[in-house]
């Protein structure tokens, strides 16, 4: 008996020793559920990190692009952006009106992390004999790092475009045959060609990006994609992915302009994201109440086989809510312990997993951690399983008359 | 007081009638009759284990009937002690424990003044060496004496006892017995024993003779 703990504490912890096997089992029981929940959920984040990483790594959160070509009535109290909508044909790049206002305008939001703007249309680059068709982008870096990390993608050379230089991905360059050092001409659908000096090779980790952009400055690609002075998209980064939408919502009503989300340009990988994350939960949520039924029918049972030491105590004088606590407590050390060897097994599932799970070159698939927060969150709601399943049978051992319990 | 039961179909029966019973401080009380005759059914009313249908029982000169469930636990576990037939030892807990838990109950947390108070009692009744084996691991009248040390443990006015000697041979019943009467003695304590034994009995400084649920005889023994 430990002089700092509380009867109920004591009762409770020797009730569970004494019932050996029967605790024994049920904590393994919990421990095994809780493993099956926190394995899951560090799996599936880890997974969905990695996804989304790779998703967000070549692409903006939103791309603020000229209003389309629909004539879009436009707010009489926005005087700035007031004035004739002038109809471009449809084939012509189309500048953003006053787009250094805009970019301001947005940089000062809170919820953006980065404006950058971007001239970028369909160029293609030749080579010898080899001719690609590319996307051309014009960027300004020191701002462009700020949307699409390219500047820790970079695998030849480096991130470098002054005037005649351009960065390309590893695909374009295996097929042009061309590396870091090597000249590359560009040529535009407008018939402008120019000559650039490859500085830099990137890996943004999809194929179709390392094969089809070439980056090169801002003034280089707006003069061959015949934009002086205007840019094709504001790209911006936000500081929470997940409100692109609503705030792509805004930026449209604000400015009249078109704003694309992630989510919108990805809407089935974000469907998908989602239903994955609603049907994870659906099954922590049944592990869940099946831990739950397993700790109340073991403590039901066990207040029937105790229910004349219950009688007993009453006997001495404990109160019906000392004898309720000692059970809720039952259940409450049940789920922590259970929490805890639950978390550990889940440990060592994603230690094995990350052994067996690994690209063909041997790199690990993704990167997984259980994260402390994690263990914490699944401890305390395995704990508040154990005494929520508890309140009935220990309701049942509060409300034991005491005669009958004696002489049963 | 009263005690009538409802059974399942609704028929009540009326098991203790009019019991009249007055226990002066210090008295060592026998109470006996047939098997079915209310005994253990009026201990509980005592013992503020059950409530009377009718009628009043005060403790102390403190009146108990508009006591609710929790009062009445305090008031059972600071001035009543119980000895049971089967001794009723916590199986989970040590001899010493078992003695500790009346006060532990009481004041919430374990302290030194406890263990030594219990060490003491197990000491008187004669365990001392015994103090932490469990009770499965004591005889059955090492396990009485225990709850007998148990029933002891919060000073208690009176200790109502159903059979204490019941389940024991003679000479173990005898030393038991024996040791309820040096109690009496020395702490001025309160007992109602029930027995069927009627050497036991005798022995006693009154006897309270219950048929079908009415007191048909209360003197000292012949
Ligand atoms: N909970 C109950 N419901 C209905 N009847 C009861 C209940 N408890 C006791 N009785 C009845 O009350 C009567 C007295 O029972 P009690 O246990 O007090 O007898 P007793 O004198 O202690 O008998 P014994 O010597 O066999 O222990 C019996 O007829 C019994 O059937
Ligand atoms: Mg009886």
């Amino acid at each position: 008996m430990h002089p700092w703990l509380p009867f109920e504490w004591i009762a409770a912890i020797r009730f569970l020793r004494e019932g050996r096997m029967q605790s024994v089992l049920i904590i393994v029981g919990v421990g095994v559920g809780v493993s099956v929940i926190v394995f899951m959920s560090a799996l599936l984040s880890g997974l969905q990190a990695n996804l989304l990483a790779r998703t967000l790594a070549s692409q903006a959160h939103i791309v603020v692009l000229p209003p389309e070509d629909v004539a879009r009535p436009l707010r009489a109290q926005d005087d700035a952006l007031l004035g004739p909508l002038v109809q471009k044909q449809a084939q012509r790049l189309r500048s953003i009106d006053q787009w250094q206002r805009i970019r301001t305008r947005l940089a000062a939001m809170p919820a953006i992390a980065g404006v950058s703007p971007v001239a970028s249309g369909p160029a293609f680059a030749v080579r010898g004999d080899a001719n690609k068709s590319i996307t051309l982008i014009g960027i300004e870096p020191e701002h462009y790092v700020r949307v699409v990390d390219i500047a820790t993608r970079i695998v030849g050379g480096q991130l470098r475009v002054n005037a005649g230089e351009a960065v390309i991905g590893i695909e374009l360059a295996k097929d042009l045959g061309a590396g870091v050092g090597d000249k590359l001409r560009i040529g535009s659908a407008d018939g402008i060609t120019d000559t650039f000096l490859i500085t830099g090779l990137f890996d943004l980790g999809s194929k179709s990006v390392n094969a089809r952009n070439v980056y090169v400055s801002l003034r280089a690609a707006q003069s061959l994609l015949d934009l002086v002075g205007g840019v094709s998209s504001l790209d911006l980064a936000l500081h929470d992915i997940y409100a692109a939408e609503i705030l792509a919502q805004r930026i449209a009503d604000d400015t009249g302009l078109q704003a694309d989300s992630w989510i919108r340009t990805n809407a089935q990988f974000f469907t998908a994201l989602s239903s994955q994350s609603v049907s994870s939960n659906v099954i922590r949520f049944f592990v869940g109440l099946s831990v739950a039924f397993g700790i109340a029918s073991v403590l039901v049972v066990s207040v029937v086989q105790r229910s004349r030491e219950i009688g007993i105590l009453r006997a001495m004088g404990a109160t019906r809510g000392q004898m309720l606590r000692t059970f809720l407590l039952q259940g409450g050390v049940v789920g922590l312990l259970g929490s805890l060897l639950g978390s550990a097994l889940a440990w060592l599932f994603l230690s094995l997993w990350q052994v067996f799970a690994r690209n063909p070159d041997g790199t690990p698939m993704f990167e997984i951690a259980v994260a402390p927060g994690l263990i914490a969150i699944a401890a305390g709601g395995a704990t508040a399983v154990g005494i929520l399943a508890a309140l009935i049978p220990a309701r049942r051992a509060a409300a034991l008359d005491p005669v009958v319990a004696i002489r049963g | 007081m009263r005690k009538s039961y409802r059974s399942d179909a609704g028929v009540e029966t009326e098991v203790l009638h009019g019991i009249d019973l007055r226990l002066a401080r210090g008295e060592f009380a026998a109470l006996i009759g047939p098997s079915g005759s209310g005994k253990s059914t009026l201990l509980n009313l005592i013992g503020l284990l059950d409530r009377p249908s009718a009628g009043s029982l005060s403790i102390d000169g403190q009146a108990t009937a508009s006591l609710d469930d929790d009062a009445l636990a305090r008031l059972r576990g600071q001035r009543i002690g119980f000895v049971f037939q089967y001794h009723h030892l916590i199986p989970a807990f040590s001899a010493l424990e078992n003695v500790m838990m009346p006060m532990l109950i009481e004041r919430g947390r374990p302290d030194q003044a406890m263990r030594a108070r219990a060490a003491g009692l197990l000491e008187q009744v004669g365990l001392h060496a015994q103090m932490d084996n469990r009770p499965g691991q004591l005889s059955g009248g090492q396990q009485q004496r225990v709850a007998i040390a148990r029933a002891l443990a919060m000073q208690p006015s009176l200790v109502l006892a159903d059979e204490p000697t019941g389940n024991l041979d003679t000479r173990t019943a005898d030393g038991v017995f024996a040791l309820l009467r040096e109690v009496n003695a020395t702490l001025a304590t309160s007992f109602l024993i029930v027995t069927h034994d009627p050497r036991l009995a005798a022995r006693c400084d009154r006897i309270v003779e219950l048929v079908d649920g009415a007191i048909v005889a209360d003197a000292p023994p012949v």
